[in-house]
Parts: structure tokens; C-alpha cells; sequence
């Protein structure tokens, strides 16, 4: 397939998630998390957090609105019936709580051509309304030749 | 909870996400592409059936490797590649060790598998010790 090398450092504008509680507990109990952290607002505060707190992979619900800009940007092209999630790394600051916002820039960290596939990576960045990086995601996607 | 010293094993997490796993984790995450959640869909496509988000693995690897740490605030970084694909109602288990520690940080590297095959690969973490 071919790609467009051409967007390669394309940004995307920001985007604001607000993180709420029931979103945070739903969440923790989708993915089984039992650490009282994430599910009881006493347990967290007594812990010292203002509120529920987010568990590391969360990162997915507030950046994943971002990537989506790109992932569907009809620039980048990614045919979606041949996509492949092949990878994902997230590195985190400081914890993320229910009553934090979010703000996450998305852009194309790497676009390349091998063995007939396509390689899109994004780079996701995060950071609360303190300005703090909470969050900064590589996400990594392979459209498979025809 | 075991001191994450080079050579030691992190406790290794079992979990079987149920037939409808994948239609909650879609509502909780907003991943709702259909080879997740509808069956008839997958088959088209050639899936055995509705197949699991490879973010709900990776975050059972998350939850391996930051309850090793003694919580969320000890999880670093973690990065993990997909191989071959998760389904429901089959175990998976997630199990690790720890490779080196520098400057109060382990290295953590994790397997995340189902049936005997890897589902996630080389899923490497830092956490913090002290």
C-alpha cells in the first residue's frame, strides 16, 4: 500500500476530557481492578487524593478522543479493515483523579512503507489543568497489504 | 507483596473475562469497533467470534505490574506489543520478573498468555521501588 509520508509531525489541536467518577469506577470495574483506590472515594481520600483515582490505563479513555482525530484523519488514510493494533507504550506523571481535565495533543510520530504494510505510530500527550504531563502515549498500528 | 529484586517474580494474575466482557469494556473505554462486540460481524471477517480488546490485556498487564509496585502511583511506563488475539470466556494469566534495578526503578518483563500462546509479548514496565 502506499502511504502519505507527507503527515508525517502532523498535529492535531487538543483535546479536553473531563474525568469523571462513575466513568473512573466504571471503567476500573470493566478491567476487574479491585484496589479500593479506584472504586471508593473514602479510601481514596484517606489515601490523601482529592477523589477516585484513575488506574494507569485510563490513559486510553481520556487520550483516545485525541488519537481518534488522527486515526481517522482521511490524510493519513489507515483502512480500518486492515488495521492492526501492534503495539502501545504509555508513560505516566503524576496520577490522574476524578475532577481533573485533560488535555491531550495528538500527533504522527512515524509513518513508513515495509514489505507491502503500513506503519502509523501517534504520539499522544497529556497534561492536567495544572499543566503537568500525566500521561504521553505511543500508539502504534499497522495496515496490512492487500 | 514481594520485593521487586532482579530475578524475582511478580504474582502472576489470572482472570476469565466473561462472554459479555468485551460489551462493557467497549462502554468503558469507547472502543466499540464490532469485531469486539458483535458476533456476526467477526465471523464475517474471519474471527473465530467476538475477540478481546488488546487494551483490556495490556490493562491486566497494567494491573499485574502496578499492584507489584504497591499501587498506581509506582507504574512508570509500560509498553507491550499484540501478538495473535485474546478471546472470552478463556483464561488469560499474566506473569513476569524482574530483569534489573536502576536508581529505584525495576524493569519488569511480562507475558500476557491464553491457551498456552502469547497474547501480549515483551510487555516491558518500570516501577518504581522506593
Amino acid at each position: 500500500m502506499a502511504v502519505n509520508l507527507e503527515v508525517l509531525g502532523k498535529t492535531y489541536p487538543p483535546v479536553l476530557y473531563a474525568v469523571g467518577r462513575e466513568k473512573v469506577r466504571e471503567y476500573a470495574r470493566a478491567v476487574g481492578e479491585t484496589n479500593p483506590l479506584y472504586l471508593d472515594v473514602d479510601a481514596a481520600r484517606e489515601a490523601g487524593h482529592d477523589d477516585v483515582v484513575a488506574p494507569p490505563m485510563f490513559a486510553v479513555v481520556y487520550a483516545m478522543p485525541a488519537v481518534a482525530a488522527g486515526m481517522f484523519d482521511p490524510e493519513v488514510g489507515i483502512d480500518f479493515a486492515r488495521l492492526v493494533h501492534a503495539g502501545q507504550q504509555f508513560t505516566w506523571g503524576p496520577l490522574v483523579v476524578a475532577g481533573d481535565e485533560i488535555s491531550t495533543t495528538v500527533s504522527v510520530k512515524d509513518v513508513s512503507e515495509r514489505r507491502g504494510s503500513g506503519f502509523f505510530a501517534f504520539e499522544s500527550v497529556s497534561a492536567n489543568q495544572r499543566g503537568e504531563t500525566v500521561c504521553t502515549g505511543v500508539w502504534s498500528n499497522i495496515v496490512r497489504g492487500s | 507483596m514481594a520485593a521487586l529484586e532482579p530475578g524475582a517474580e511478580i504474582e502472576p494474575l489470572s482472570v476469565t473475562p466473561d462472554r459479555y466482557l468485551t460489551v462493557r469494556y467497549a462502554g468503558a473505554s469507547g472502543d466499540f469497533n464490532p469485531i469486539h462486540i458483535d458476533e456476526h460481524f467477526a465471523e464475517e471477517v474471519g474471527l473465530p467470534g467476538t475477540i478481546l480488546h488488546g487494551l483490556y490485556s495490556m490493562a491486566q498487564v497494567a494491573r499485574a505490574v502496578s499492584e507489584a509496585g504497591g499501587g498506581p502511583q509506582s507504574l512508570r511506563r509500560l509498553n507491550v506489543q499484540f501478538r495473535g488475539m485474546g478471546l472470552p470466556e478463556h483464561e488469560l494469566t499474566v506473569t513476569g520478573s524482574v530483569t534489573a534495578v536502576n536508581d529505584g526503578v525495576a524493569i519488569v518483563q511480562a507475558v500476557c498468555t491464553q491457551q498456552g500462546k502469547a497474547i501480549i509479548r515483551n510487555a516491558e514496565a518500570e516501577v518504581q521501588v522506593d
